[in-house]
């Protein structure tokens, strides 16, 4: 849909093919819970040219259930883009400028290895097999992908939500790596709040009977649970106002049907996003990421080096509805920055979507305008 | 052939005084910073390393816009996760007048800075005394150009009466610029200076 937005009408980047990159077939890779895993493979995009100096890498990250396709139409059986408006020819993330990449994360489910893989060792896919991966383990993933494409300095790492918090651990995994770190809507860590609704998403998968322990590929999969599931992420991700002025008290039919079928087209929206999404992820992908998202904690400032971040300036947005990843922790964030005294920028942007504003053109423009100023290089 | 660098005339007397006040290469942060002006001339002219903070969601992005970096707070609770004595001056530029606790502000900012430097309109100005005492009217006039129910301004202060609250407070006065349309004032500034800008330390 062309959907003109503030920016004007922009080019896109045009399709994109995804492509793959396997490694650690022989060694395996150590995970941070001691376990082994391999081969890994990572489905991953690119858009724009690097260019001969290697030097204008921007590294986008996914958020919980997106996928490598970032921007362009879909070809194959690619998801829809998930950030068009951002990345592409003269729009924040220049296509013309700079060579954005987006690597789909291990344990999901959109191309890169994940619980739905097959498991070489039984040629059955991996379940419940599946290692437990952590944030660490997934940007440790990718590195071995930029390391692969001879990318030694990225000029920023971008993401919202996990995609945030994989920007924060790719700065703290590997410090000096990185020019411009900008998360989004994130958080150094998970709130008491955040994993309580991640667990609920969890226990309505298994508690779905199809569920069988993680063992359903082949069989029928546990699409009642993970319905329910997005049903309640969904809420998370939109504010109190935005579902006032999206479906208010309005009815799917003129009347109340006094029975227990959807009335009320807030009802009827969450089943069709709850049904619409079981489409496209895997149920098991939901508990590996939402528990590598729980554990993620880097609220300690130990992964700021004694001698800061000389070289690495930040940029973190915030949105004022979001009550999922409140402004506060962004703010948290900032404060351990100037405590170290590490270059930083702050705004909360002054949007009404919730959590998903990052992703929603009409609400991001000033976020828009942020990045592809904040990217541009420094005298 | 080489060419010039033409380097542009600073429109603002009080940013042409801090311009002179402030050291090559500095670290300076800037309470209030607005759209950046001051702080891109200072990083411009003076390289300094320059941080902001700024309440105005516009203001940020001006300031993004210019390659500042800037933090999105009011000035009364933008301070206490700097450390001690961190940058080399902390600016309170025409944004003191608008804090809610203007001593927590100003100790906040002698503790994370060496030097402070200040500058706010001055409410004796001839023009404005003039305007009181026979208008019989709140002043407005250019260097306090708002109606008294749209100021932004919570305060209303002399170039006296900050000598003496730097007096009672036992901070001392390293330096004090007195300006008006012009340029310097060097006489009488408490009556003829429409701005004030004071170098402070403890």
């Amino acid at each position: 849909m062309a959907f003109p937005g503030i920016f004007g009408m922009k080019k896109s980047v045009g399709p994109t093919e995804t492509k793959y990159f396997t490694f650690a077939e022989a060694q395996g890779f150590e995970l941070e819970s001691g376990r082994g895993l391999g081969p890994i493979t990572l489905a991953y995009e690119t858009y724009g040219q690097l260019n001969s100096e290697k030097t204008n890498a921007v590294l986008v990250m996914h958020a919980f259930s997106g996928s490598a396709h970032v921007a362009g139409p879909v070809t194959a059986d690619q998801d829809p883009a998930w950030w068009d408006f951002m990345v592409g020819p003269g729009k924040a993330l220049d296509t013309e400028k700079y060579f954005a990449i987006c690597i789909n994360v291990i344990g999901g489910c959109k191309g890169s290895t994940g619980p739905s893989s097959v498991n070489p060792k039984t040629g059955k896919p991996y379940g419940l097999d599946f290692p437990l991966v952590t944030i660490g383990d997934m940007v440790r993933a990718q590195k071995a992908l930029i390391d692969h494409l001879g990318i030694k300095k990225l000029h920023g790492v971008i993401g919202g939500s996990m995609g945030g918090m994989l920007a924060l651990q790719w700065i703290a995994s590997y410090p000096g790596t990185v020019e411009c770190v900008i998360p989004i809507a994130a958080t150094l860590k998970h709130s008491p709040q955040q994993i309580a609704f991640n667990e609920v998403g969890r226990q309505a998968i298994m508690a779905d009977p199809a569920w069988n322990n993680g063992d359903y590929y082949g069989g029928t999969p546990p699409e009642k649970g993970l319905a329910v599931a997005r049903m309640v992420g969904h809420i998370t991700y939109m504010s109190n106002d935005s579902m006032e002025q999206k479906f208010s008290r309005r009815l799917k039919d003129d009347n109340t049907g006094f029975k227990f079928s959807a009335d009320f087209e807030v009802e009827g929206y969450l089943q069709h996003r709850g049904q619409s999404f079981v489409k496209r992820f895997d149920a098991n992908s939901y508990l590996y990421i939402t528990k590598a998202m729980d554990y993620f904690d880097l609220s300690d400032a130990k992964w700021i080096p004694p001698e800061g971040l000389p070289g690495t300036r930040f940029l973190v947005i915030a949105f004022k509805s979001d009550w999922l990843y409140p402004s506060a922790q962004s703010q948290d964030m900032v404060r351990q920055l100037q405590m170290k005294q590490i270059d930083a920028t702050y705004c909360e942007i002054d949007a009404a979507y919730g959590h998903d504003s990052f992703l929603i053109e009409s609400e991001a423009a000033k976020q828009s305008h942020l990045i592809k100023h904040f990217l541009a290089k420094r005298k | 052939m080489e060419k010039q660098k033409i380097t542009p005339a600073v429109k603002r007397l009080d940013h042409q005084a801090i311009c002179g006040i402030v050291e090559t290469g500095s670290k300076v942060l800037d309470l209030g910073c607005g759209n950046g002006d001051l702080l891109a001339l200072l990083v411009e002219r003076k390289g300094v390393k320059g941080q902001g903070v700024e309440l105005n969601n516009d203001a940020i992005h001006a300031c993004v816009e210019k390659g500042l970096s800037v933090f999105h707070s009011d000035i009364d609770s933008g301070l206490p996760y700097y450390p001690d004595q961190s940058f080399d001056y902390v600016i309170l530029n025409q944004s003191l007048q608008e804090a809610k606790r203007v001593e927590g502000v100003i100790s906040e900012a002698l503790r994370v800075g060496k030097k402070v430097i200040i500058g706010f309109p001055n409410f004796a100005y001839l023009e404005a005394r003039i305007l009181m005492f026979f208008g019989g009217r709140a002043p407005i006039v250019s260097s306090l150009p708002y109606e008294w129910y749209s100021t932004p301004n919570l305060r209303f202060l002399s170039i006296k009466d900050f000598k003496s609250f730097c007096a009672a407070k036992g901070y001392k006065i390293l330096a004090a610029h007195y300006l008006d349309a012009q340029g310097r004032v060097r006489v009488l500034p408490n009556l003829f200076a429409q701005n004030a800008v004071f170098v402070i330390t403890k």
